[in-house]
């Protein structure tokens, strides 16, 4: 007769609250040894989350190069005929608000041919005038990324805008450091040759799992940004980065 | 000496317009007379009688029937002109008249009346549909298919109004495979029905759009679907990551989703794409049922893609219909989902149920379908999923519907196809209208709505309406515009009773405040129907009184002439009661802000035309009176050199309307000197003067019978009908001699005469010729050079009963009858020598007639003289081939009834001259 082992974490009315904490393996006993009564048993646990005294809890996020995970394993020894049992699982953990006030930060922005980087014959694109405006480049991961895009004049038509959030990890290592950028969502905001002169809200949800609040250790950095994308036709990609500061509040 | 002069006048009384004077007479009238062109006439003699009695054999004559059939003549015997005529040498014919039975003939000439049932087919009956459930079913599943010979069938509004709501042939129809489309159709329209519980049971249910819509836009044109699934894998991993293993496996199991999968199906005709359609929303519910849910998503996020393209531009609104059905499926599935998640064992959600209530598995699921949506690449589809399940932000916060409107609105400017964003639009406002009256908007909007929803519903909704446009944000779109909008649907569609009044206080609040006039008077135009409509003359006083205030400064009327004309037309449009209208004490004043002439005449028409419409009885009215003189005197004095003869006709038939619906009843003196009054205002208008001599006449002829001496009364009725007749009124000149006729029969025999009693015969012996001589100038139709010989007249029962079947009256009158008959062949004679053939011809051909109508043709001579006739008017071949051919049948279909066998025999004598 098999036996399974299964760990299921119920949402709790609690916050894992990130004090200083050391990141260990904590183990606790869940329950003395004994039998346990045929059919299903549940074992109600709980436990703190500790962290070393210089280190922080991060939130757990998953990246290329940078991957923080909380799991759970538990372990069931068994007499001698039969094996020991063990089962792992994720558990996600967010960090608690940060401290400080949450100032928003505007941005706006206008671009032409001149105020692109990057060209190799500005003469040959197509003219076009596009403004625009962030309401924040800090921003709270759990609110969306809002502001507003006007094409004011294009010679060509336009095919597409596109939100696209990058990710940047940075890792430092003996030879230096590695940057990787990812893309982790692209969202369409515009869809064809749109109105001249009417502003076309921009918009974006953070994806959960993906997004973590900006974060920057001493061996390693999570940066996140958004480019604005608008394609014209017939094939011109025109690109606006803006650097984004996450947090949660 | 000159020739004798003949010429026929019969008079069929029911074909003349005697009827508005005399008292009409059904039988045939025609009068005999004998007449001298010349002018210095004089009748000599008189010999009025009876025929019949005496002349048909008793056995035929039943003895009250004596007054059938009577011949009453006049006859100038001598005199130095005629004698000559009189005495001709030809053959003298004796005169036998025959019986006749005008009541009986009359009525066999008739069409005969068939009572017609109400089921009877009639072109004339209105058409009443009486089609069933069923074949309404038959007929929307062929709608489509239909469509490939590019014809666009028009839904009839009554049976799509009908659709459904007869549960019998609902239940019959679900034997056939289109039913289950119908059964969709009506929960889809339960559904519907639920939704409208927020916005009103009488907002038109998308059901009925639905229909028109799917039935309007059809397409002969092949379309196709390219549907690829799994496109938000591999970008971000997103979608891989957040899917649990369980669903990735299935869905790896998936033969027409599989990830990646790409599948493009071409040259679709109509029908085969609303058949992949109904496949793609029957496989989105069994992906439901089945606990896959993400493929269920992309099922509609890639239904939702097929929206952006607008190749086959003619079906677009049908595929809009069928996808958003999809929509509706899926946002009705989640929300349900969720919804059932609420529910715990002790407790059901109740319908209207707040945020609170929602447990937090509920809310984390519904959280995790919006996170889900909000990761959906392309716009189009992000757009419309996440409107599909707009209503699950329920479960979320009690202002999250009304949060996420405005932003799903600003995010449908992202689409550039300006066709694709209207109606991304037009499924947003689908799914919004469930937050209807939680959005405050903008004037643009609210006048959008206004003239875009039903009358009805607006009317019903007036006071929230004013609320919206009072409180609306007016820039770019003024609130008069605003106020103009809800004023046209009020005078289509009434609002509620109780808040009449105030709908009106509160529009004229806003309306008065007007500063410009031409802003203004485009808004109170519009309102004035609604007063009229709905309130008392004091009202309307008062609207007008308003408009007079605020058009008057600056002679600002001079731009509005086409509003104020409206205003006018709608006042006269509400208010049939003339007397009414013209007590409203600024109708006249509003009348004079017409100052340019013409448009002052198109009011002055308009007013008369409602008049001559909507006014009934005879009117005496002071204030009408006087007010409508003043407008037909307008109209008068527009009257010029240049005026076209159209534009007189018109108006003369306006000012002799009016004319006619005045009357002073029994005052005759007031009427008379309303007459003269209208002479001398109207002189220009020749149509009304002949108006007024009409009137006048018609005054006499109502006049004559109050006065008590019958001879004064047989004078006037005599001179009335010269000045009659003088005046061109040929129809009151007859009724004048009509009425004198049956009034003779009335002379006593002995009257009193300065106390003494007299015989009246040499008073009505005198009257007589006056009278006949008269009767000889009666003109007819053809003209001068004409001669008139038969006028025979059936005043029968006057002449009955004054000469009461005298025999010896009877030989006199049948003297003279053959004298007549003398005088007519010599005349025909006559007509010979001067080589006027073609006349000897008709003339012959009428005599026969009078013959044929009137004489007893049993009498040999006669029989013989009318053979004669015959073919005298056939001998030149001047003859009227078709009516010899119908004289002939006539004949013959005479000698068919009992009595007039004798005529079978005289058709055969009778040949029919071919024209070779």
């Amino acid at each position: 007769m098999g036996t399974a082992l299964d760990i299921k974490i119920k949402r709790a009315n609690k916050v894992y609250h990130a004090g200083p904490i050391q990141i260990i393996n904590s183990t606790i006993e869940m329950v003395k040894p004994g039998k346990f009564p045929s059919g299903k048993t549940e074992i109600p646990f709980e436990f703190p989350l500790h962290a070393k005294g210089n280190k922080v809890l991060y939130e757990t996020y998953h990246g290329v190069f940078v991957n923080i995970q909380y799991t759970l394993r538990c372990d069931m020894r068994r007499s001698l005929l039969a094996k020991d049992l063990t089962k792992t699982c994720e558990f996600i953990v967010h960090s608690a608000p940060q401290k400080g006030k949450f100032t928003p930060s505007p941005v706006d922005f206008t671009v032409t041919p001149e105020t692109l980087q990057n060209v190799k014959e500005r003469a040959l694109l197509p003219k076009f005038l596009l403004r625009g405006h962030l309401n924040s480049t800090n921003c709270v991961i759990t609110q969306p990324l809002t502001g507003e895009l006007v094409v004011e004049s294009s010679e060509a038509a336009i095919r597409s805008v596109e939100l696209q959030l990058v990710r940047v990890e940075t890792c430092g290592c003996a030879e230096g450091y590695a940057r990787d950028a990812t893309e982790i969502q692209n969202i369409q905001i515009a869809d064809g040759d749109v109105c001249r002169g009417l502003s076309v809200p921009i918009y974006m949800v953070f994806p959960r799992l993906f997004t973590c609040p900006t974060l920057e250790t001493t061996n390693f950095k999570v940066e996140f940004e958004v480019n604005i994308v608008v394609l014209l036709h017939p094939d011109h990609l025109i690109t606006e980065n803006f650097p984004l500061k996450l947090c949660r509040i | 000496v000159a020739p004798a002069e003949v010429v026929t006048w019969a008079v069929r009384s029911g074909q003349l317009p005697l009827t508005s004077m005399a008292s009409a007479e059904n039988e045939v009238c025609a009068v005999w007379s004998v007449a001298c062109p010349s002018q210095t006439w004089r009748l000599q003699k008189v010999q009025c009688g009876l025929s019949g009695a005496g002349q048909v054999p008793s056995t035929n004559m039943a003895a009250g029937d004596a007054g059938r059939g009577g011949v009453w003549m006049g006859s100038r015997a001598d005199g130095p002109r005629t004698s000559g005529h009189v005495t001709g040498k030809m053959a003298v014919f004796p005169w036998h008249s025959r019986n006749r039975n005008y009541k009986a003939e009359f009525a066999s000439c008739r069409l005969e009346a068939v009572p017609l049932e109400f089921g009877d087919y009639h072109p004339l009956k209105p058409i009443t549909v009486t089609e069933s459930k069923t074949k309404k079913v038959n007929r929307k599943g062929s709608t489509s298919s239909t469509s490939s010979s590019s014809s666009s069938s028009v839904v009839d509004p009554l049976s799509s109004v009908l659709d459904g709501t007869d549960p019998l042939s609902m239940f019959a129809a679900t034997a056939d495979p289109v039913a289950l489309a119908a059964a969709t159709d009506s929960s889809r329209r339960k559904r519907d029905r639920d939704d409208n519980s927020v916005v009103g049971s009488d907002f038109e249910p998308w059901a009925n759009k639905r229909g028109e819509i799917l039935a309007r836009y059809t397409t002969t044109e092949k379309l196709s679907i390219n549907l690829f699934m799994g496109s938000e894998k591999g970008k971000a991993g997103t979608a891989t990551l957040a899917m649990s293993e369980k669903v990735r496996t299935r869905l790896e199991e998936l033969d027409d989703f599989e990830e990646g999968s790409q599948k493009e199906l071409l040259n679709l005709t109509q029908q085969d794409y609303v058949n992949r359609i109904e496949e793609l929303n029957q496989s989105l519910k069994d992906a439901w049922a089945s606990d896959q849910k993400v493929k269920a998503l992309k099922i509609v996020i890639q239904c939702s893609k097929l929206l952006s393209d607008t190749s086959v531009i003619q079906f677009y609104p049908s595929k809009f219909v069928l996808i958003t059905d999809i929509l509706d499926t899926f946002g009705k599935l989640v929300y349900e989902r969720i919804f059932s998640m609420c529910v715990d064992n002790r407790s059901v959600l109740p319908d209207h149920f707040s945020p609170e209530n929602a447990n937090d598995t509920a809310k984390e699921t519904c959280l995790n379908w919006f996170f889900k949506i909000a990761s959906i690449r392309e716009l189009i589809p992000r757009f419309y999923v996440e409107a599909s399940i707009l209503k699950c932000n329920k479960f979320l916060s009690k202002t999250g519907i009304s949060e996420c409107l405005p932003r799903l609105t600003c995010m449908i400017r992202g689409i550039g196809d300006p066709l694709v964003s209207v109606y991304a639009r037009a499924y947003l406002c689908r799914v919004a209208r469930l937050t209807w009256g939680s959005v405050s908007c903008s004037a643009l909007l609210l006048n959008s709505v206004m003239s875009a929803f039903r009358a009805e519903f607006i009317a019903t909704r007036s006071m929230d309406f004013i609320g919206m446009i009072k409180e609306c944000d007016e820039s770019g779109f003024p609130k008069h515009l605003l106020f103009r909008s809800l004023g046209l649907n009020l005078a289509l569609a009434d609002p509620p009773e109780s808040d009449r009044l105030q709908i009106l206080n509160e529009a004229w609040k806003v309306i008065t405040k007007l500063k410009n006039p031409q802003d203004y008077i485009n808004c109170a135009e519009v309102w004035v129907e609604y007063t009229c409509k709905h309130f008392t003359k004091r009202e309307v006083n008062t609207v007008l009184a308003d408009v007079i205030k605020h058009m008057t400064p600056d002679r600002a009327f001079e731009d509005s002439y086409p509003q104020l004309q409206l205003i006018i037309k709608k006042v006269i449009a509400y208010f049939h009661d003339f007397s009414v209208l013209f007590s409203v004490e600024k109708f006249l004043p509003f009348l004079d802000m017409f100052q340019k002439e013409s448009v002052r005449v198109e009011v002055c028409k308009c007013i008369m035309d409602a008049f001559i419409k909507h006014q009934q009885e005879p009117t005496k009215d002071p204030v009408i009176l006087n007010a409508l003189l003043h407008v037909c005197k307008t109209m008068h004095d527009s009257v010029n050199a240049l005026t076209l003869e159209d534009e007189k006709r018109m108006l003369s038939y306006l000012i002799n309307g009016f004319i006619k619906m005045v009357s002073f009843g029994r005052d005759f003196e007031q009427q008379l000197s309303f007459y003269v009054e209208s002479r001398s205002m109207f002189c220009n208008l020749e149509p009304v003067l002949v108006q007024l001599i009409h009137a006048c006449v018609a005054y006499c002829f109502i006049t004559i019978p109050s006065l008590a001496g019958i001879f004064t009364r047989l004078n006037l009725y005599l001179h009335s009908g010269q000045v009659a007749l003088a005046n061109q009124c040929l129809s009151q000149a007859d009724a004048f001699f009509k009425a004198a006729i049956s009034l003779i029969p009335e002379v006593p025999k002995m009257i009193n005469i300065d106390g003494k009693m007299r015989p009246s015969e040499s008073f009505l012996l005198e009257f007589l010729c006056n009278f006949f001589s008269t009767l000889l100038i009666v003109p007819h139709g053809r003209g001068a050079g004409v001669y008139l010989t038969v006028l025979v007249c059936s005043t029968v029962d006057s002449n009955d009963s004054l000469y009461g079947g005298d025999s010896k009256f009877l030989a006199e009158n049948n003297k003279l009858c053959e004298t007549v008959m003398a005088q007519i062949l010599e005349h025909l004679k006559a007509l010979a020598k001067d080589e006027a053939l073609k006349r000897q011809s008709s003339l012959g051909l009428s005599f026969f007639n009078s013959i044929l109508a009137h004489g007893d043709l049993r009498n040999n001579k006669l029989n013989q003289l009318s053979v004669n006739l015959w073919h005298l008017a056939q001998r030149h071949g001047c003859a009227d081939t078709r009516t010899m051919v119908k004289t002939l049948e006539y004949i013959k279909k005479q000698s068919k009834q009992p009595d007039m066998t004798h005529l079978t025999e005289l058709a055969l004598r009778l040949p029919l001259q071919t024209r070779t």
